[in-house]
């Protein structure tokens, strides 16, 4: 484990970040960084840090502050047009001079060592608190895909810091007693991947919480389709110690996101007839991307929620990429109440204890 | 325990009449195994995985003598607590059997209690009593070898005067076949001495892991088990020692594809010293692996490769041609146990605990203790002993057909044991007298009569249980005595809707496979199999191992998931669905079928 990064530089790489820099690169990030340092493929890009948001608030901090403070959560009308003027307000604030320029010149690098001016890529909020509840209002929410060009980059980096000024995040900190000044934010700025399919995997299984198993979720195109449910996803259980894909459902996929052809955003399209029916991952991707999760499992020492995608462009063996990787939360929880069977004094005292009338219920 | 008959109900016993054109099909039957009137209030299975066809008269001794002792063992031996034994009838033809559970709290606390103590020596003591085991084991086999079928001359021999030995030898008739029926009633109190206590130990750990990891199935669990098993393989490790001996003495040219026995056999008789010396390798495996059975010990017809070469001649060629290759036929022993060891120890890992993996350790052990008991038990009991017993009452049949009683020595099969008696008597008497035996008046129309029957019966389609259907089966010693889970019987119960291109049964080795089915009615036929096609049969006994390397599937009639043929499935890494029940009546020789090992499920596509 690598001592945390203590500068305040407004821009990290992906590689300069482990999993203790939550404080100044976010949950999301962070993970990206540790991920990358586990061995595993993610799409390169860099945090805008922590500090950066602080230096870009700078100034109105204060006052932003003491409007917040001003607020009453049972006031919905003040509060909607208040956080409104407030996001405006983050929004069209100049960031102070080195955190652009970090900024733009971080997407400079990122762009030249792909080899592609203007580079898409995708902006994302990476929270800081470790409360699933609060970062879910304060981050999830806000992704920009298929962003290019440095000005709009940074405009989109604006987009998510003030997204922590939105109703729900706001009304959330007023309710908890949360003080504005513990404010931080981080943002992602990740090379968008070109993807041919994506998905979802956890490393175990999601309606029975057995660990033996890996459930695949993939679609084509980009994953955002199956995040959000707009498709019916084609669905694969694997056993992580043989590797025997044991369960495949092939679905009838119609619909799929696209980056959009104007160069920004992405759109919904409908799935060309002769993909509908057809496996959207090969048994050959299935392995890779079952073997890289169990990597990212042992890595973490715990059950694990991936996002994945595979590249359109890659060559085979170089075209499996994580997005994202967070802790499996609902099982875990459940594991705790398991009934776990505890050695007896005698191997043979577990065939008594079986054998020996214990009549379930219903019998 | 149980629900009135209603709409969860099988038809009832009373309501079954005898199929078509096999009336009087009872008379072939003891009268104890015959359906009585309150036996429509109870719950009834058709025991497919043993008795998968109808059975012959003489062969209702497989059902009456193992029932006799599984259920001493577990009812009065070892006092299992919730279960006594098995009660069993025969329904034109087929075997049905019922569970006789202790649902009284206070008798099951009594019956553990003596089961703790009883259960308890032979756990602790299983090393140690194993061995005493194969000691027995093999003292029997070495008996019921040595049982002499009597030769009744002119005159006795002189020695019976000289020796003063007191009595003539027709006595030795009766004394003799009882014998043989005296033995094999031991032999299988031997096989169920440790088998159900060894299944408990299975049953335990089986739980443990579903427990743990709920979508883990049993395969999974056998494969962490499942020992090396060096008994039921070694039939086929001998065929690959005679294959490769064929290639070193230069008789390889002999073995190709279609090869009849008789003639492989003449060819090399000969081809000088080699062919010599290649058949006296041949009659060295023969005893005892070539006693494997082709089916698993139930039937009298499914011969041992001892009394019928075809099977081991099948997988000759292959074998040959392999090794002429310089393929490395060696069972990689090493590997399998590597691979047991890492599959179980990956699930080790995953568990939640220090104090459940310490549990898990303790169940894998026991289980890994008493699986070469599992494993090799069979080998002893329904093949080689169960060989040589089918091969002495054949011999007692000869003697009758000799003496006239009977047309052919066959034909005894079709008498009860009991009848067969009666046949041996009608011998001593007239051997005694001087007179004539009166049986082939008697005794030969019964046979004709009863050849008709079971082919009338053959064509019946038994349904899967009889009677209203249980609350639960949720008792471990019920389930692991029956075979038979809740889920088997809803699966039953949807029967009807199932889509008639589809046929179910235990999914015995992974994978998924789709080919060209060949459906085998008897092992003779093995030779019509080609490679790559998905074999169909009433039973794949693990004799038929060899020829496994050929197929791209196996689909059978009966058998279960722990049992051998499902192992050698798995070894060969092919796809097998097991215990359908149907497979053979409802697919034909040329049908596209989908073999999926995963789920059980075997699709005929057309």
């Amino acid at each position: 484990m690598s001592a945390p990064v203590t500068s305040v530089q407004p821009v990290l790489e992906f590689a300069r970040i482990g999993r203790d820099d939550v404080p100044s690169a976010g949950g999301k990030g962070a993970s990206l960084g540790e991920l990358l340092r586990a061995g595993v493929r993610v799409p390169d890009g860099f945090v805008v840090t922590t500090a950066a948001f602080r230096d870009a608030m700078g100034v109105l901090a204060d006052e932003v502050g003491r409007r917040v403070a001003g607020l009453d959560p049972g006031d919905a009308d003040r509060l909607a047009a208040e956080t409104a003027e407030i996001r405006q307000l983050v929004e069209s604030a100049p960031p102070p001079t080195p955190v652009a320029d970090a900024v733009l010149a971080g997407y400079a690098r990122l762009s030249a060592e792909a080899g592609q001016p203007d580079l898409p890529v995708a902006v994302r909020s990476s929270a800081t608190s470790e409360d699933s509840a609060e970062a879910s209002f304060a981050g999830l929410q806000d992704t920009y895909l298929w962003v290019h060009g440095g000005q709009s980059v940074l405009d989109h980096v604006r987009r998510c810091w003030a997204s922590l000024y939105s109703v729900e995040s706001v009304t959330y900190r007023l309710r908890r007693g949360i003080p504005e000044t513990d404010l931080a934010m981080a943002v992602v700025v990740q090379q968008m991947v070109g993807a041919r399919s994506s998905g979802v995997m956890f490393t175990r299984s999601p309606q029975t919480g057995d660990r033996s198993v890996i459930a695949l979720d993939a679609s084509w195109g980009l994953g955002s389709a199956v995040v959000g449910g707009d498709v019916t996803p084609d669905s694969f259980v694997v056993n992580k110690v043989t590797g025997e894909i044991v369960r495949r459902t092939v679905a009838t996929k119609t619909c799929w996101h696209q980056p959009d052809p104007s160069g920004h955003g992405i759109v919904e399209a409908e799935v060309p007839t002769q993909l509908r029916d057809v496996p959207s991952v090969d048994d050959e991707e299935i392995a890779e991307l079952v073997a890289i999760a169990r990597r990212v499992e042992a890595h973490y020492g715990c059950p694990q929620d991936i996002e994945w995608a595979v590249s359109r462009t890659a060559p085979r063996g170089e075209n499996v990429f994580l997005l994202q990787s967070r802790p499996e939360t609902v099982w875990a929880e459940k594991d705790a109440a398991r009934h776990q069977t505890a050695p007896a004094a005698r191997p043979f005292d577990h065939v008594f204890s079986m054998l020996g009338g214990r009549r379930p219920s219903g019998g | 325990m149980f629900q009135s008959a209603g709409e969860r109900s099988f038809p009832l016993p009373s309501q079954i009449a005898a199929a078509a054109g096999a009336e009087g099909w009872e008379s072939m039957y003891p009268y104890f195994t015959r359906f009585q009137p309150e036996d429509d209030q109870r719950f009834w299975f058709y025991n497919a995985m043993h008795f998968p066809e109808v059975i012959p008269a003489f062969d209702g001794i497989t059902s009456e003598i193992p029932y006799t002792a599984i259920g001493a063992n577990t009812a009065r031996l070892f006092s299992f607590p919730t279960t006594m034994g098995i009660e069993y009838r025969i329904l034109n033809g087929r075997v049905y059997i019922t569970a006789n559970a202790v649902t009284d709290p206070a008798r099951i606390q009594e019956r553990l209690t003596d089961f703790q103590e009883r259960a308890g020596h032979y756990y602790a003591n299983w090393d140690e009593l194993y061995i005493g085991w194969q000691q027995r084991i093999e003292a029997l086999i070495a008996e019921i070898e040595a049982v002499e079928v009597p030769r009744l001359q002119e005159l006795d021999d002189l020695s019976v005067v000289t020796g003063a030995r007191g009595y003539a030898t027709n006595h030795l008739l009766r004394e003799n076949f009882h014998r043989c029926v005296d033995l094999y009633s031991k032999m299988w109190h031997h096989h169920t001495e440790f088998l159900m206590l060894g299944y408990g130990a299975y049953v335990v750990f089986f739980e443990f892991c579903r427990n743990a990891f709920p979508e883990i199935g049993d395969q999974m669990v056998a494969r962490m088990v499942a020992g090396m098993d060096v008994t039921m393989y070694q039939p086929d490790e001998e065929l690959k020692k005679l294959a490769a001996l064929a290639v070193e003495l230069d008789l390889a040219d002999l073995f190709v594809e279609g090869g009849e026995p008789a003639k492989v056999l003449a060819a090399l008789g000969e081809r000088g010293d080699a062919g010599a010396r290649w058949l006296a390798a041949l009659e060295e495996a023969k005893d005892p692996w070539f006693h494997v059975s082709v089916g698993d010990g139930f039937y009298h017809h499914h011969l041992s490769w001892s009394d019928d070469l075809t099977v081991p001649f099948a997988a000759l060629p292959r074998y040959v041609e392999q090794i002429r290759g310089g393929a490395d036929l060696t069972r990689p022993t090493k590997r399998l146990a590597e691979e047991r060891e890492r599959i179980a120890q990956e699930y080790r890992a995953l568990l939640g605990g220090d104090e459940e993996k310490a549990a898990f350790d303790q169940m894998l052990g026991l289980c890994r203790q008493v699986f070469p008991y599992i494993e090799s038990h069979k080998f002893y009991c329904e093949h080689w002993f169960t060989t040589r017993f089918f091969q002495k009452i054949r011999a007692f049949g000869g003697l009758l057909a000799d003496r006239g009683v009977l047309a052919e020595a066959e034909d005894v099969f079709h008498l009860r044991h009991t009848e067969v008696e009666d046949a041996l008597a009608d011998v001593q008497l007239a051997w005694a007298s001087g007179g004539t035996e009166l049986g082939a008046r008697h005794w030969q129309p019964i046979v004709d009569e009863r050849k008709r029957i079971v082919a009338a019966l053959t064509g019946w389609s038994p349904p899967p249980a009889l009677g209203p259907v249980p609350e639960a089966l949720n008792d471990p010693a019920v389930q692991m005595l029956w075979g038979v889970t809740d889920e088997t019987v809803q699966t039953w119960l949807g029967g009807n809707e199932l889509d008639e291109k589809v046929v179910r049964g235990y999914a015995a080795s992974p994978g998924v496979v789709e080919g060209v089915a060949r459906v085998l009615e008897s092992v003779n036929e093995i030779g019509q199999i080609r490679e790559g096609e998905v074999l169909v049969c009433a039973v794949t006994a693990p004799s038929w191992g060899p020829v496994f390397g050929k197929i791209a599937a196996a689909v059978s009639d009966i058998g279960g998931t722990m049992s051998h043929a499902a192992i050698v499935a798995r070894e060969y890494g092919m796809p097998a669905v097991v215990g359908t029940g149907q497979a053979t009546t409802r697919i034909r020789t040329g049908d596209r079928v989908r073999v999926d090992g995963d789920r059980g499920i075997v699709t005929i596509l057309g």
